[in-house]
C-alpha cells in the first residue's frame, strides 16, 4: 500500500471530494496564497500546504481566499452550508476560534435544533491544534473539549494519515456541521493510505493494539505516544490495550466501556487541559458504567492546568510522554485494593 | 417606479398583518401565555414590507432577536408562528426555537436571530451559495443599530466587497440597543461606514414604505446583476420597548403618544395612498378585517395546540445523524 503524510492525506482526501461534488467549496486565510501579488500563485497552498493544488484544478470559484476575517468567513461557511453548499473552511490555528467561536457555537451547531429539524449545516470547519512547535499559549492548544461540549458539533481529532484521509473525507460527505482538528506535529508523519477515496465513519474507535492488562485511552498526537509506552509496558511484562476513540463527539463509549470491562484499569492520555476535558469526561464515563468490573482507580495523563508555554524544556515537561504514559499504566496495572 | 394598485393593497396587507401579530403577541404575553421573551417589531412594518416586495423567491433574508415582521413579510405562515412563540408542538419550528429562531428555509428565512451581528456572516454564505451555485438570488441582512457596532457587520460588509457578493445589507435603527440610544452608541455616520469600504449607501426614510422599497429595489437590482453589495440605513422607530416587559421608561409618555399619533409608518401609508387617489379607504378597511380574523383564528389555535412531548422530542432534531449518546 502506498506511503503518504498525514498532510498529503488530507490533501487527497480534499482534491478528491471536491472532483466528486461540485459543490463542495473551500475557504480561508492563505488558503492558495499569493492572490493580489505579481509572483507565484496558490503561492502556500494553505498555512500548512494542506490545500496545495486545489485552485489550479478547480479554480478561483471554489478555492477562495479570504481576508483575516475570521467571523466573517466561518459565519459565511454555515450560511453557505444551509443554503446548499459544503463548505470546508480553514482556520489556520484552532486558538483563532476565539474571534469566531459565535459562528460556530450560536449559528451552525444550532441550527438544526433551533428552527425544529429544517436545517442542514453541512461545513466542516478544519484548524490545526496542539503543542510541540514551540508556538506558545496562542497557537498550540488542544480546545476540543470547548467544540465536543456544544450539541450539534461533531468532532474529529484523527492520529494518524490513514484515519486522517477517510474522516476528512466522511466530514465532507456529512450532512451535520464538523470540527476537524489537525495536530501540527503529525503533517510530517508517514503512513500507508489507501489511493482511493474511503470515509472512516464517526463514533468507532479504532482498537490500536489489544493487551489484557490494562486499557490506555489517547487520542491525536497521544496515540503514539501511547504506542511509545506499550512498547515500554510489554518489555516489563505489562500488555496495554490502546483505544483511539478518533471522534469526540459521537464518543464511541461501547468500545471504551467494553475493555474497560475486560481490563478493570483504564488509564486517559489527553493532550487537553486536564479541567472539563475529555480525560475526565472518559473516566467519569467508566467510572458511572464499569465501575463494578474496575480494579484500580482510574488515571489521567494530561498537561497541567496551565496554558502552553514557550521555552522547549518547559514545553516538553507540559506535553504527555511515553514515560508519563508509561508511569501511569504501570501504576494502574499493578494497583491492589 | 411606481407601484400598482395591488402592490400596494399587498403591500398594506403585509404591514397590517405584522402590527396584528404584533398586538396580539403583546396581549399574549400580558396575560402570561408566551414562555420566554419577546421584541416586538410593531412600528418598523415598512421596513420588512418595502424590503421584501423587491425579493423574488430564492432569494433569502437573515433577521434578527425582532424578526417576526421579517418572516411575515417573507411570506410565512402566522398561525405555526405564533404556536411558536406560545411554545406549541404546531409551531414553525415545533416549539423548538420561540420567538427569536423563527425560521423557514423553503422560504428564504434563514432565521430570526438571538445574537446581535449573528446575521451579516450568514448572508455572505447564502450569497456566496447562490453566486457559486448560479441561482440568481440575493440576500438580505436585516439588522439593527446595535449589531453596526459589532465586528461581524465590520467584516461581513468587507469580505461581501472583497467576492463582490449579492448582499443587501438592512440596518434597521430605530434609534435604541436594548435600552441604550444609537445617539450615544454608534460613532460616527452609518453611511458612511459603509462608504469607507467602496459600497454604495443610502440614508432612507423607514415611515415610508415607498422609500423602503425604492431604495431595496435598487440595490436588490445591482446586487442580482452582479454590482455587488449595498447598504441602506433606515431611521424607524419601534412602539414597544426592547422586549415584552421593558417599561420602556427611557423615552417619555408625552413621547410616545406623540409617536403613535404622527410617525406610524402604517398611518402614514393610508393616508399617502388614499389621498393620492391609488386605493380606497374602505379597500384598506376590509383589510383590516380580514387581518383581524386571520389573527383570531391563529391566536385560537395556538392556545388550544398541545405542547411538545419531551418524551418523543427532546432530543430530536440535534444531528441529521448521530451514532452515539445524546
Amino acid at each position: 500500500m502506498p506511503q503518504k503524510t498525514f498532510r498529503a492525506a488530507l490533501n487527497e482526501a480534499l482534491h478528491q471530494e471536491m472532483a466528486a461534488d461540485p459543490r463542495v467549496v473551500i475557504f480561508g486565510e492563505d488558503i492558495t496564497g499569493g492572490v493580489g501579488g505579481d509572483g507565484e500563485a496558490d503561492a502556500w497552498g494553505g498555512a500548512f500546504g494542506v490545500s496545495k493544488g486545489l485552485l489550479a484544478k478547480f479554480g478561483p470559484e471554489r478555492v477562495l481566499d479570504t481576508p483575516i476575517s475570521e467571523s466573517a468567513f466561518v459565519g459565511a461557511a454555515a450560511g453557505a452550508a444551509l443554503m446548499g453548499l459544503r463548505p470546508v473552511v480553514e482556520i489556520m490555528f484552532v486558538d483563532f476560534i476565539g474571534v469566531c467561536l459565535d459562528q460556530v457555537m450560536n449559528q451552525a451547531a444550532k441550527f438544526r435544533y433551533m428552527f425544529g429539524g429544517k436545517a442542514r449545516t453541512p461545513m466542516v470547519l478544519r484548524a490545526t491544534f496542539g503543542a510541540g512547535a514551540r508556538s506558545a499559549s496562542q497557537h498550540s492548544q488542544a480546545l476540543y473539549p470547548i467544540f465536543t461540549h456544544i450539541p450539534g458539533l461533531k468532532v474529529v481529532v484523527p492520529s494518524n494519515p490513514a484515519d486522517a484521509k477517510g474522516l476528512l473525507i466522511q466530514a465532507i460527505r456529512d450532512d451535520d456541521p464538523v470540527i476537524f482538528l489537525e495536530h501540527k506535529m503529525l503533517y510530517d508523519t508517514v503512513g500507508e493510505v489507501p489511493d482511493k477515496p474511503y470515509v472512516t465513519p464517526f463514533g468507532e474507535a479504532r482498537v490500536v493494539r489489544e493487551g489484557d492488562d490494562v486499557t490506555i485511552v489517547a487520542l491525536g498526537r497521544m496515540v503514539g505516544r501511547a504506542e511509545e509506552a506499550a512498547r515500554t509496558l510489554a518489555a516489563e511484562g505489562i500488555q496495554a490495550t490502546i483505544l483511539d476513540p478518533r471522534t469526540t463527539s459521537p464518543l464511541d463509549a461501547d468500545t471504551i466501556l467494553e475493555f474497560a470491562e475486560e481490563t478493570g484499569r483504564v488509564v486517559v492520555v489527553d493532550e487537553a487541559n486536564p479541567r472539563c476535558g475529555m480525560a475526565a469526561d472518559i473516566a467519569a464515563l467508566v467510572a458511572e458504567e464499569a465501575f463494578g468490573a474496575l480494579k484500580a482507580p482510574i488515571l489521567k495523563v494530561t498537561p497541567p492546568h496551565t496554558p502552553v508555554p514557550y521555552a522547549p524544556s518547559l514545553e516538553d515537561a507540559y506535553l504527555p510522554d511515553a514515560a508519563r504514559i508509561a508511569e501511569a499504566a504501570r501504576r494502574a496495572a499493578r494497583y491492589q485494593a | 417606479m411606481q407601484l400598482s394598485r395591488d402592490d400596494l393593497l399587498a403591500a398594506y396587507r403585509t404591514m397590517r398583518t405584522i402590527r396584528e401579530f404584533e398586538s396580539r403577541v403583546h396581549a399574549e404575553a400580558q396575560a402570561g401565555r408566551v414562555p420566554g421573551s419577546t421584541h416586538l417589531y410593531a412600528g418598523q412594518e415598512a421596513v420588512a414590507t418595502g424590503v421584501c416586495m423587491a425579493l423574488r423567491e430564492g432569494d433569502t433574508i437573515a433577521s434578527t432577536h425582532r424578526g417576526h415582521g421579517h418572516c411575515i413579510a417573507m411570506g410565512l405562515d402566522v398561525g405555526p408562528m405564533m404556536a411558536e412563540i406560545l411554545g406549541k408542538a404546531t409551531g414553525t419550528c415545533k416549539g423548538k426555537g420561540g420567538s427569536m429562531h423563527i425560521a423557514d428555509l423553503e422560504k428564504g428565512m434563514l432565521g430570526a436571530n438571538g445574537i446581535v451581528g449573528g446575521g451579516p456572516p450568514l448572508v455572505c454564505g447564502a450569497a456566496l451559495a447562490a453566486k457559486t451555485l448560479g441561482t440568481g438570488a440575493v440576500s438580505v441582512c436585516f439588522s439593527g443599530d446595535g449589531a453596526v457596532n459589532q465586528g461581524t457587520t465590520a467584516e461581513s460588509l468587507n469580505l461581501s466587497m472583497v467576492w463582490t457578493l449579492p448582499v443587501i445589507f438592512v440596518v434597521e435603527d430605530n434609534g435604541w440597543g436594548e435600552a441604550t440610544s444609537a445617539e450615544f452608541a454608534v460613532a460616527g455616520d452609518i453611511v458612511e461606514r459603509a462608504r469607507g469600504y467602496g459600497m454604495p449607501a443610502v440614508r432612507v426614510d423607514g415611515l415610508s414604505l415607498t422609500e423602503v422599497h425604492e431604495a431595496a429595489r435598487e440595490a436588490v437590482g445591482r446586487a442580482r446583476e452582479g454590482g455587488g453589495p449595498s447598504l441602506l440605513h433606515v431611521k424607524t422607530e419601534r412602539f414597544f420597548g426592547h422586549f415584552n416587559g421593558d417599561v420602556d421608561t427611557y423615552r417619555s409618555e408625552a413621547w410616545k403618544a406623540e409617536q403613535r399619533a404622527n410617525r406610524d409608518c402604517i398611518l402614514r401609508f393610508r393616508a399617502m395612498a388614499t389621498e393620492a387617489g391609488l386605493v380606497a379607504a374602505e379597500d384598506l378597511d376590509s383589510i383590516d378585517r380580514e387581518v383581524a380574523a386571520l389573527l383570531d383564528e391563529a391566536v385560537r389555535a395556538a392556545r388550544a395546540a398541545p405542547e411538545p412531548d419531551p418524551a418523543r422530542v427532546l432530543t430530536t432534531d440535534v444531528y441529521v445523524s448521530y451514532e452515539g449518546r445524546l
